[in-house]
């Protein structure tokens, strides 16, 4: 019995991979965009602009405070009520590039409030301007905290890309999910989802413990 | 969508979103407590002597953290019954809540552990003190007091994928919501105060965190 499932399972794996390419193009299009918004919204956030800020802050909370599918719900059925008639597909990244754009944002103003206002005021000092010193001083010192969380915060992403299956995308979830009306073993087929993910996931997690071990020995050396 | 929004409508259905509001937190306290042991125990078994336990322990706490909880909760609803395990939805949910916060629970119990002088541990050697009475006595109340707030986190995670279970039909808040949408056709309504419901929930888990982060400065001076 396990065999013949094993060898329909095999037949079936082109399905997997159409739908781990899904997967990976939603949560590539949504890292790409996230990260931008993330960084503009951080630096406008660390800027203290004086309306711009608690608005964003209040966004950012409301964003985190509300789970990712029922924000997936909002803009599928909702944005239609509005006049703006989405597919799922770019519904999916939509909602995906918000959420990671919120976690990012938070991932940048805790990098820029780490770097030392002396740096600051000595960019200052040289006559640098906002954006030059934003540029060459603030930005890549802040790096260094940015880095390793936000590495973390694209594993997240990826996983969090799973819960635009609930709005038809076929991704790879929805293939499972699919596949496992057909062949009803569902150790074997979300088994194989699994790993899946896994094969993506875990190299990227390893990479952002070995970034985070890296860089808190730069700083720890740097202060001395 | 705004001119016709229906605030009648969403009084109407006020007690059962009161309901599963109640079983939002049922879901996810129960999911908290259960990963509360799972982490003790997996962390237990990730830092302890014994080289097969630790393996063990890793890979549990490595494959949960690199695949997607909607995964993990399809992979125990469609598969354990399989194995001729029949479980009821709102088990398979917690059984899955609870699994996945462990393995985050671990982690952050580890790094609570880790955060204690070595000289803590010698001291209480020293004293005589066995592994469990070490555990007990000198390291656990310290390790929950530096780890309390990332708890708090974790459970503001929990509460947020409680929502995932709406998809093997449980009645929890944003299944009330889906259910409102699909009789009255009411999206606006049901989604948003499914959200504000979380928010509540949300608010008062980061007012905790505050003030937990305040006493932890509190005990550290």
């Amino acid at each position: 019995m396990w065999s013949f499932y094993i060898e329909q399972l095999i037949v079936s794996l082109p399905f997997f991979f159409k739908g781990l390419g899904m997967t990976i193009a939603v949560s590539g299009l949504s890292l790409a965009a996230g990260t931008v918004l993330g960084f503009v919204w951080g630096i406008a956030r660390a800027k203290h602009v004086r309306l711009l800020k608690p608005l964003l802050g209040a966004w950012v909370d409301i964003v985190r405070g509300t789970p990712f599918l029922v924000q997936v719900f909002i803009i599928f059925f909702l944005l239609p009520e509005v006049g703006i008639q989405l597919e799922a597909f770019p519904a999916a990244v939509i909602a995906l590039s918000n959420l990671s754009a919120c976690f990012i944002c938070e991932i940048v103003v805790a990098g820029i409030s780490a770097v030392p206002s002396g740096q600051r005021e000595a960019a200052t000092s040289s006559g640098l301007n906002w954006f030059q010193q934003l540029r060459y001083v603030i930005l890549p010192q802040s790096m260094r905290v940015i880095l390793p969380p936000l590495v973390g915060q694209y594993v997240l992403l990826i996983k969090d890309s799973s819960v635009v299956s609930a709005i038809g995308v076929v991704d790879v979830t929805r293939v499972g999910w699919l596949t496992v009306q057909r062949i009803p073993q569902g150790l074997l087929v979300f088994g194989l989802v699994a790993v899946l993910y896994f094969v993506i996931c875990y190299p990227l997690i390893q990479l952002s413990n070995s970034l985070e071990k890296r860089m808190s020995v730069s700083y720890t050396r740097g202060k001395e | 969508m705004l001119e016709t929004f229906n605030f009648r409508v969403i009084l109407e259905y006020m007690p059962f979103f009161l309901s599963c509001f109640l079983a939002t937190l049922w879901l996810s306290g129960a999911g908290l407590l259960g990963a509360f042991g799972t982490g003790l125990l997996a962390c237990g078994m990730r830092i302890g002597r014994f080289k097969l336990l630790s393996r063990i322990a890793y890979v549990y706490i490595e494959s949960i953290r690199s695949t997607p909880l909607l995964v993990q909760l399809f992979f125990f609803y469609f598969g354990l019954p399989s194995l001729g395990l029949r479980m009821s939805e709102a088990s398979t949910g917690i059984l899955a809540l609870t699994l996945n916060s462990g393995a985050y629970m671990a982690e952050i119990i580890r790094a609570g552990i880790q955060s204690i002088p070595n000289g803590q541990i010698e001291a209480a050697v020293s004293s005589g003190l066995n592994y469990f009475q070490r555990m007990r006595c000198v390291i656990l109340p310290q390790a929950i007091g530096v780890t309390l707030p990332p708890m708090l986190g974790q459970a503001i995670v929990l509460v947020k994928d409680s929502a995932l279970l709406s998809l093997i039909s449980l009645p929890e808040l944003t299944r009330a919501g889906q259910i409102m949408t699909s009789e009255r056709f009411m999206p606006a309504e049901g989604f948003l105060t499914s959200a504000v419901f979380y928010l509540v929930i949300y608010y008062f888990l980061k007012l905790m965190t505050h003030w937990s982060q305040r006493r932890l400065i509190y005990l550290q001076t």
